[in-house]
């Protein structure tokens, strides 16, 4: 057992193992006698935001790490990055502390926020992508290919060349990913890259950071409340709840582990009985009803639905990732 | 969809050897420093008012000093009003030279969260700032020009510096810029303590006013304080530049001066590394 820890963490990418972050937060009450109180007695809190996580994730895979607000996403992002000490445990990424911040580390690994900008704001995308090339300290020849090409895909054209502050946060968003893999990283962390973006423009970054995934074997760990930008790049899931892990497996079996429900849709020849006594009615839409039944109960139910009615169509479904992730979320904080 | 290139063998990426490192460097001071150029013509025009307020110091000085020295029978310290004009106009440039990224700056970095995306650059973010104000200066120098000319033009400065008080002066100048750099930047880091930065700055101001030649020339001020000057950096941010060109100041001086200005840097540059590495461990990151 020992030896298998010992060679998955070999293989991996990223090793995290017991990674704790503990931030000391001020507190005091409101109002003015608070405020001169705290002058003499400053009080603090304990804040656990990770608490004790770990995980492997192997070269080329695409994770998404999923959690509420304040589940420490975001928290463990940046320890992996470097930006954050962690107060306790071991992080390796490609073989680096990260927060010992090296060279070598950073430039092989990148991390988007959804609210930063890398960019200058008064000058052209273009500007700030030479400087990056002479940071990263590019060839030349290597720079230009990848910039035209990240042009191509992300559909960039001319608003590489317009001020940073004259493009709309969408148009932003896709020139500071660009930016931030110019210099063609083998780690990605990419903290809510689709934040704020329309249906259109999140397509387009998610098949950007497929592609990129895809051609490079790029290692990507992704945190995003678009649970479409999950479903559509990730078939591993980690979910953090109150800075503990609660789940690190397949997309698929979040639903198994979570949610004890089956979803059932049956269209029938005809009429649009009630089907209440089969189980819970979700909807009843032209002729289509949806019911919600207990997972075990769906292979009964699913028998007598079609014995006692004429059914046309008949689906079962595990329900949407939504409702999954909404149950997970329901976990209450565990007492410390 | 064409292929995302591929820096195949790791060429995209710098190899760790000084002298590539070196070049690397400079290439990003080059890079940073066109990037303000292109950046602060876009506005000249908050420039340029920003150069007339930052003359309207000195001058004030110029038009007191020179009184007092006319009233006093045509000099005070053996300073002419003529003088003191050369020494002010001196000063507007050597001012100028010393903008630097001040630790409000750092301030706002850290509170907010802005530091972030310069942590995740292989770069230490002071150097980002030094090309940043290296090319702001080139704008400064160029809006400077006509300014000197019409200071020049009505208080009529006494100035006649040799080849070698102008080479002194070009590089006391940038010796300045550095030192003043890091000695803020380093007061910046107490942000990441203190989350507010701003009182131990005000105090830093205050010292080098007084201590200087920003308010008045250090040979106005009584021996004691010119002594405790010459043991502190502020002295070689302002005064002795100003001093290279516009006083006659004797060889040894001018190449003692330069060297402790290299002094002051290996001091600074070592303090604020030195710092760096404890400080921003306690970097929360917020809002980045």
């Amino acid at each position: 057992m020992l030896a298998g820890a010992v060679s998955r963490e070999l293989e991996s990418v990223v090793h995290v193992a017991d990674l704790r972050k503990t931030f000391r937060v001020p507190v005091r009450e409101g109002g003015l006698l608070a405020s001169i109180r705290s002058l003499v007695r400053r009080e603090h809190r304990l804040v656990h935001a990770v608490h004790g996580i770990s995980f492997d994730i192997a070269p080329g895979e695409v994770v998404g790490f999923l959690g509420p607000n304040g589940a420490g996403k975001t928290t463990t992002l940046k320890m992996l990055a470097g930006l954050l000490y962690p107060t306790s445990g071991e992080v390796r990424v490609l073989g680096h502390v990260p927060s010992r911040r090296d060279s070598a580390y950073l430039r092989r690994m990148t991390m988007v926020m959804g609210n930063r900008n890398q960019l200058q704001w008064d000058l052209p995308a273009l500007d700030s992508f030479e400087l990056l090339r002479a940071i990263y300290r590019l060839h030349p020849d290597d720079f230009r290919r990848a910039r035209d090409d990240f042009i191509e895909l992300m559909e960039l054209g001319d608003l590489v060349r317009k001020p940073v502050r004259n493009l709309s946060l969408g148009e932003r968003m896709k020139v500071e990913i660009c930016a931030a893999l110019l210099h063609l990283p083998d780690v990605l962390f990419l903290d809510e890259p689709t934040l704020g973006l329309d249906v259109t423009m999140q397509k387009r970054i998610r098949a950007f950071v497929a592609d990129y995934n895809k051609r490079r074997g790029a290692t990507v760990l992704l945190t995003s409340h678009y649970m479409a930008d999950v479903e559509a790049l990730c078939r591993r899931v980690i979910v953090i709840h109150h800075g503990r892990l609660l789940y690190d497996g397949a997309l698929s079996g979040l639903a198994a582990r979570f949610n004890a429900t089956k979803t059932i849709a049956v269209a029938l020849h005809e009429g649009t009985p009630d089907l209440a006594r089969y189980g819970e009615v979700v909807s009843s839409d032209d002729g289509v009803v949806t019911l919600r039944v207990s997972r075990s109960d769906a292979p009964r139910v699913t028998a007598e639905l079609l014995r006692d009615l004429p059914v046309a169509d008949l689906t079962i479904e595990d329900p949407p990732i939504e409702d999954v992730i909404e149950s997970v979320f329901a976990v209450p904080k565990p007492v410390e | 969809m064409s292929a995302i290139a591929s820096p195949a063998g790791g060429q995209g990426v710098g190899r760790p050897r000084l002298v590539g490192r070196v070049r690397g460097l400079i290439g990003v001071y080059v890079q940073e420093a066109r990037n303000a150029v292109a950046e602060q013509f876009q506005y000249r025009a908050a420039n340029y008012f920003y150069m007339i307020g930052m003359i309207a110091e000195p001058v004030i000085y110029l038009v007191v000093w020179s009184t007092i020295a006319e009233q006093q029978g045509g000099s005070v310290g053996g300073f002419t009003p003529g003088q003191f004009a050369a020494y002010y106009i001196v000063w507007t440039l050597v001012r100028s030279m010393n903008i630097v990224f001040t630790p409000y700056g750092w301030e706002w970095r850290i509170r907010e969260g802005q530091l972030s995306a310069q942590l995740l650059r292989p770069l230490f973010p002071i150097v980002e700032d030094l090309g940043f104000f290296i090319g702001w200066k080139v704008v400064v120098i160029i809006l400077w020009l006509p300014l000197a000319a019409l200071l020049a033009l009505v208080f009529r400065p006494e100035l006649a510096p040799t080849l070698l008080e102008i080479c002194v002066f070009a590089v006391a100048i940038w010796g300045a810029y550095l030192i003043r750099s890091l000695n803020q930047s380093t007061i910046g880091m107490v942000t990441f303590w203190t989350t507010r930065v701003g009182p131990i700055f005000e105090l830093y101001m205050t010292a080098e006013l007084l201590l200087s030649g920003r308010l008045v020339p250090m040979t106005l001020m009584p021996e004691w304080v010119q002594i405790l000057a010459g043991l502190l950096p502020f002295y070689w941010t302002f005064g002795f530049p100003i001093e290279a060109l516009v006083a006659d100041l004797p060889v040894e001086r001018l190449l003692g001066g330069l060297a402790m200005q290299l002094f002051w840097i290996v001091v600074g540059a070592v303090a604020l590394r030195f710092i760096w590495r404890f400080a921003v461990r306690r970097y929360s990151a917020v809002g980045g």
